[in-house]
């Protein structure tokens, strides 16, 4: 009998007085008995929607049949026939818009807790079996990828499976590309990102760190050192700033510059040589995942206060609602309807304060969204000592500026049709550089549908 | 791992090594970096190419004695190795074209104008070359700078080695002298180059800076490298080093130039204990 709760069994967390005062894990995850527990809501519906809404199609249904007899390894490698990153999928993934939305027992209730689940099979996993994954026969054929982040390298794991030698180009020091410099380790534990890139490197694939991929080596030089094809997942890394006066006073940083130092450096460990400021109140605009990321480690720092300013309300909010409401419980302020025009600095240049103006919302943009429009003469100022911008980021124009025929969109994204394929013979790409700043799941999808490409292009150039 | 192949000190606190490392090698051009990290915990940072050898697969880094991680790599000898070194970053220098140039270098930034002046003394310009030291302790690479220059100038503060006098009294005196120049690449500390970009602005010669922000990625991912350049606002580790020196805000330069002060000093005497410890 299927167990008939409305709600998903609770995960257990960190107090939320505790853990802003650490980096340690806020999801503490399910034991055995909450997983199993959990695993009798699903209701084996024979047409399986919840499949259609995983960008990876993991067989959902069958692994948490798996769970619910008590065969966690079993579950697992059902998983990992699908994905490549189950423990990470598991727990950054926003499963209330992709599997747990098409759930049926989401009519009527909450949908079942996909996402925990997967989450707690790749930890069993982990924490249990320590047998090495089998390397694949060699298909004798060589592909190289640039960039070791989510769509990388699922396009590495899944090439490897199919027996291609596999070289995977990193420009950073540690493969992992936003899961490592990106996503904070109360999020997603780094230990847990390097257990599964050490899996894809126990199948054979080859990770060369250090390797700037524009600079180092060209993707033409990657074509004459035997490389058949090239998969490029090179992320949308570059910053953007709003370019407003007052922009370049110290104390104000791009998200991703400090995420880089908290989470990729570690500057918030003693002994570690990275700096980081300590500020006492600072301002994080934007209103994205990153946002909450940069609040919450800012928080982390030990700073008093920190405000998110977001131009439009609440209900706009493109982070994930459980992030938010993570953030507000652990004291972050939210300034809706708020938008800055100016940084005010010191004598010193210094950040002193941040000159805002409110908002309201207008008639809906092309986007849907109702458009934020300035309120004449609202003008007020916010005392703080730090920034951090957090408005989106661009495609890293160092690949396309390098390389012959790669033709990008106005926005510097690479131009690649839905198997992946750029206008460069041999090229496929996949990810944020082809999609601008999305999700660590749509990179693995993308990364995955490349894979397959590729494949069929070596196989058919033969 | 990239090994150290050879360790010279130039002087009590600038080091020469030369590095195993052959992808870098392979691409290197004058102008640009590469970025190092010594140990797991260590921090990234920028250092000039300072010469390169595609055959041998080495890369020449030359760097001061200023703080914590340059006190660690310090420490290292030959057969060591450093745990990780990646580039060539940034925008090589332009050298083509020009037929007359004034290469000024200041300090330990001589180490970053040596492979600009011998890429334009290749290139067949005539190439002068001013360098300025504090005193005669603090001279590096004398004897190269004479071997890819036409005339070479040497000034100390102190007047201990040289002429007594900055770079830019040279560089004033060979303009009243008539001495007429195409460009002039100035490569030093902030305060140095913005001085000499005041001094050419009022004779309208073109002057390109080698800037050295703070560098976090190098790869143009984090804007911590950025600057004011006519305006606008450049990241130094993709759009440079090298930018047009009549152009950019010098003053915020080194205003962002200082933001870690504080931690430096401190780690700076951290690291100096440690190391005293060491030795006794």
């Amino acid at each position: 009998m299927a167990n008939m709760a409305m709600t998903k069994v609770p995960m257990p967390t960190q107090d939320g007085n505790v853990r802003r005062n650490n980096f340690d894990e806020v999801a503490l995850g399910y034991t055995k008995e909450m997983a199993m527990e959990e695993a009798q809501r699903c209701l084996h519906c024979p047409t399986k929607p919840c499949i259609s809404g995983c960008p990876v199609a993991v067989n959902i249904p069958d692994f948490i049949e798996e769970v619910k007899n008590g065969e966690f390894e079993k579950a697992y490698q059902i998983i990992r026939q699908t994905s490549s990153l189950p423990a990470v999928c598991g727990r950054v993934c926003p499963q209330e818009t992709q599997c747990e939305s098409k759930c049926v027992r989401g009519v009527k209730g909450e949908a079942v807790a996909i996402g925990r689940l997967e989450r707690f099979v790749a930890d069993w996993h982990r924490e249990h079996v320590k047998d090495e994954a089998v390397k694949p026969t060699s298909n004798g054929h060589k592909v190289a990828v640039v960039g070791a982040g989510p769509a990388g390298l699922t396009c590495a794991g899944d090439l490897a499976k199919l027996g291609y030698q596999v070289s995977v180009f990193e420009a950073l020091h540690v493969a992992g590309g936003v899961l490592m410099y990106g996503i904070p380790e109360f999020r997603l534990p780094k230990a847990i990102v390097q257990n599964e890139i050490d899996g894809l490197k126990q199948m054979g694939v080859d990770i060369e760190t250090n390797m700037v991929i524009g600079r180092s080596e060209s993707v033409d030089d990657l074509f004459e050192a035997g490389y058949e094809s090239v998969f490029i997942g090179s992320g949308a890394g570059l910053p953007n700033f709003m370019n407003m006066p007052g922009e370049n006073l110290k104390g104000v940083y791009s998200a991703n510059e400090f995420l880089t130092r908290c989470n990729l450096m570690k500057a918030y460990k003693e002994g570690v040589d990275t700096p980081i400021q300590h500020p006492k109140r600072a301002v994080i605009v934007g209103g994205g995942n990153v946002a909450m990321d940069a609040a919450r480690c800012a928080k982390r720092l030990g700073v008093e206060e920190v405000t998110i300013v977001y131009r439009r309300s609440m209900e706009e909010l493109p982070a994930r609602k459980e992030e938010v409401e993570h953030a507000q419980e652990e004291g972050i302020i939210f300034r809706l309807l708020t938008n800055p025009v100016r940084v005010l600095g010191d004598e010193n240049g210094w950040v002193k304060g941040m000159e805002c103006v409110s908002m309201e919302l207008g008639e809906p943009d092309e986007s849907g969204r109702r458009r934020p429009v300035e309120i004449k003469d609202s003008n007020f100022v916010l005392d703080v000592d730090c920034m951090i911008m957090a408005i989106g980021t661009s495609p890293n124009p160092l690949i396309r500026s390098t390389t012959e025929g790669l033709e990008t969109n106005r926005k510097g994204c690479l131009i690649a049709d839905d198997n992946g394929a750029t206008t460069r013979e041999g090229v496929f790409a996949g990810g944020d550089a082809v999609t601008g700043a999305a999700t660590v799941i749509l990179a693995m999808g993308a990364g995955k549908t490349a894979a397959k490409a590729m494949d069929a292009y070596i196989q058919n150039k033969k | 791992m990239y090994k150290i192949v050879e360790k010279e000190n130039l002087n009590p606190t600038v080091t020469k090594m030369v590095v195993a490392a052959p992808a870098v090698a392979k691409k290197a051009l004058a102008g640009q970096f590469i970025i190092l990290r010594v140990h797991e915990n260590g921090e990234r940072i920028p250092l000039t190419i300072a010469d390169y050898d595609r055959v041998k697969g080495t890369i020449t880094i030359i760097f001061q004695i200023v703080g914590k991680t340059t006190m660690l790599l310090n420490e290292l000898n030959e057969g060591d190795s450093i745990l990780d070194f990646v580039g060539p970053l940034g925008k090589p220098s332009h050298v083509d074209g020009l037929k007359k140039v004034c290469v000024i270098g200041g300090g330990v930034g001589c180490a970053i104008a040596y492979p600009t002046a011998k890429a334009l003394h290749e290139n067949g310009a005539d190439v002068t070359v001013i360098t300025g030291f504090r005193n005669k302790d603090l001279v590096i690479l004398e004897d190269e700078f004479k071997q890819v220059s036409n005339h070479a100038y040497l000034v100390s503060d102190d007047g201990s080695t040289g002429t007594k006098g900055l770079v830019t009294n040279v560089l004033q005196d060979l303009i009243n002298q008539g001495e007429t120049f195409d460009e002039v690449i100035a490569i030093g500390p902030l305060i140095m180059m913005k001085f000499v970009c005041e001094l050419t602005k009022k004779y309208n010669i073109k002057t390109i800076v080698s800037m050295n922000p703070i560098m976090i990625d190098g790869t143009g991912m984090c804007g911590g490298c950025r600057l004011s350049v006519g305006g606008k606002t450049k990241f130094a580790c993709v759009d440079g080093p090298d930018f047009d020196g009549h152009e950019v805000d010098f003053d915020e330069a080194m205003s962002r130039g200082a933001t870690y002060r504080e931690f430096e000093a401190r780690e700076r005497e951290e690291a100096c204990n440690l190391l005293r410890k060491g030795v006794a």
